[in-house]
């Protein structure tokens, strides 16, 4: 069986500039963020981030990251809207594909099953379809004199044509993992995280603690290991990784701490100060300056 | 809105958001804000007993408990992860009641941007799933600060699909379309008209006719025999007061 093992560095060192790159969690929820933290240090450029957007999505924006988001939103859930986030956005820096979130979950599915739209009604009537000029309608096949037809007002019915969303790479958190690539997740809600990593060509899991192969249904439920090793190619161990994200039952938000990430979008040398203590570092001293600001 | 009255004007759209899930039955409460979350959990208390309310994270509560209960003191029925909530929001079995921060004449809803697209003037949280829920099931509004700013000719961008953008869109986008109920701070409007544009159903207590009509952007319908927003009953205000709010957290989002 092979050893997934792998390093945040080495994750980052198999993606390029200008891929498209798949952040799971939701919001301000179980992000990666230790993989968000070493994509900001690197020299990627021109990503297409496609994500439940979060802070992952405003700090990769701040770093100058980003070609294009992806997106149904972008929140710190505790504060309504990324400030980073916002900057960007009112200053024309970043291109956004903004689609309804079931949309989104759909694309995630269309490329995930290797097909490539699902039909929906979501969008219609909307100005989805109109920021996005190249998204389609599609005619349902089934006319009035079809057997399958379970309701006349679906006759021939236009819905829309979510395209896939297929990702080169696609980056996860979890609470337990195993050098197989298994992944478990113990926080009440898995997101749509299993789904970024079948719609990905490169899936990489990080995770609070790696356990024996085996032995994750001593962790929780094996119902909760809803991460198989089907899905994944390399998995680093990363504790605190999804810091200050929520990340239940390990740790939840860090309040105060995001509070600070969202108040250094007021100016440049706030950021600049934010950037220099907290993403060019690395993971070991990034730790040691939250340990110190005694928040966590 | 004075004290002799014996209530408050959240405590009046605390009512009128509960009375919008009057006859709902056995669906999926979705309320944004404090006060739409103070009238599901009062609907459900008193005239609405099957409806299903979330915890705000990944599962569905038991009753309907104190606003500000912790986390950990929540007693939950079952799971309902995102994923499976966009099970509930296709099959239509959900009212949802989202903020706006524009909303149209013909109900457009707008909670993504202020301005072009393209590069906006404000950016707002995004369209969220307000697309697809305007056109699968029940969808109500809740905008706390009434103006002409917020009640607008023509939204800027259309989040939450209305009742001439549903139709123009055709049979997919109609079958369940259904903008129910909009509450402001002023007071609430449905989409009960022959052309489907919004009127005025009552003017809370407090406020006039012309105070609505000043601060709104568009021809409003008035029905001659429109009347105030009916008064809570004092069962309600008890249960209002004394068990789902005690912390008063209704007066921090609509000001008396």
């Amino acid at each position: 069986m092979a050893d997934k093992r792998t390093t945040i560095d080495d994750i980052v060192g198999e993606l390029r500039s200008g891929m498209t790159i798949g952040i799971g969690g939701w919001g301000s929820r179980r992000k990666p963020m230790a993989l968000v933290r070493a994509l900001c240090r690197s020299d990627l450029r021109d990503l297409t981030i496609v994500a439940y957007g979060g802070p992952d999505v405003g700090l990769l924006c701040a770093s100058g990251k980003v070609r294009k988001v992806v997106c149904g939103f972008v929140t710190l859930d505790s504060i309504a809207l990324d400030p980073h986030w916002r900057a960007a956005r009112q200053h024309g820096m970043v291109e956004v594909m903004e689609v309804d979130e079931g949309m989104f979950f759909q694309g995630l599915q269309a490329a995930a099953w290797r097909v490539p739209f699902l039909p929906t009604r979501a969008g219609l009537g909307s100005d989805v379809l109109a920021i996005n000029p190249d998204l389609r309608l599609v005619r349902s096949p089934y006319g009035a004199d079809s057997p399958f037809l379970a309701d006349p007002a679906d006759a021939d019915v236009d819905l829309v044509a979510m395209p896939a969303l297929h990702l080169h790479a696609a980056l996860v958190h979890t609470n337990r993992a195993d050098a197989a690539g298994n992944g478990q997740i113990l926080s009440p809600d898995a997101f749509f995280d299993p789904l970024f990593l079948g719609a990905a060509e490169r899936r990489f899991i990080t995770t609070e603690r790696m356990v024996e192969n085996g032995k994750l249904s001593e962790e929780g439920p094996l119902s909760t290991v809803v991460i198989h090793r089907l899905l994944t190619d390399g998995v680093a161990e990363t504790p605190g990784g999804a810091h200050f994200t929520a990340n239940p039952p390990d740790y939840g938000r860090d309040e105060a701490f995001q509070k600070e990430y969202a108040a250094s979008a007021a100016d440049p040398v706030e950021w600049e100060a934010f950037s220099q203590r907290y993403l060019h570092v690395s993971e070991d001293e990034y730790r040691a300056h939250v340990r110190e600001r005694g928040t966590r | 809105m004075s004290a002799d009255a014996g209530f408050t004007r959240a405590e009046t759209c605390v009512i009128a958001c509960a009375d919008a899930w009057r006859g709902s039955g056995e669906v999926m409460a979705s309320p944004f804000g404090n006060i739409p979350a103070l009238g599901a959990r009062l609907a459900k208390l008193t005239f609405a007993p099957d409806l299903v309310l979330t915890d705000g994270e990944a599962a569905l509560m038991v009753g309907a408990p104190p606003l500000a209960t912790k986390g950990g003191d929540l007693v939950r029925e079952a799971a309902m992860p995102y994923r499976s909530v966009f099970d509930v929001v296709w099959s239509g079995r959900r009212h949802i009641m989202m903020m706006a921060s524009q909303i149209d004449r013909t109900g457009n809803q707008n909670i993504s941007a202020i301005g072009d697209h393209g590069r906006p003037k404000v950016q707002l949280v995004g369209v969220r799933g307000a697309p697809g829920n305007s056109v699968n099931h029940p969808t109500s509004y809740w905008v706390p600060d009434h103006t002409v700013r917020t009640f607008v000719e023509h939204v800027d961008v259309v989040s939450g699909v209305g009742y001439a953008r549903a139709a123009a869109a055709g049979p997919g986008a109609t079958r369940f379309h259904d903008v129910r109920r909009v509450v402001s701070n002023l007071g609430v409007f449905d989409f009960e008209t022959a052309d489907r544009t919004m009127r005025l159903r009552s003017f809370h207590p407090g406020t006039t006719v012309e105070d609505i009509v000043g601060a709104t952007a568009f021809a409003l319908d008035i029905p001659d025999d429109v009347a105030e927003t009916r008064m809570p009953t004092p069962e309600e205000l008890d249960l209002l007061r004394t068990v789902l709010d005690p912390g008063a957290l209704r007066d921090r989002e609509v000001k008396n």
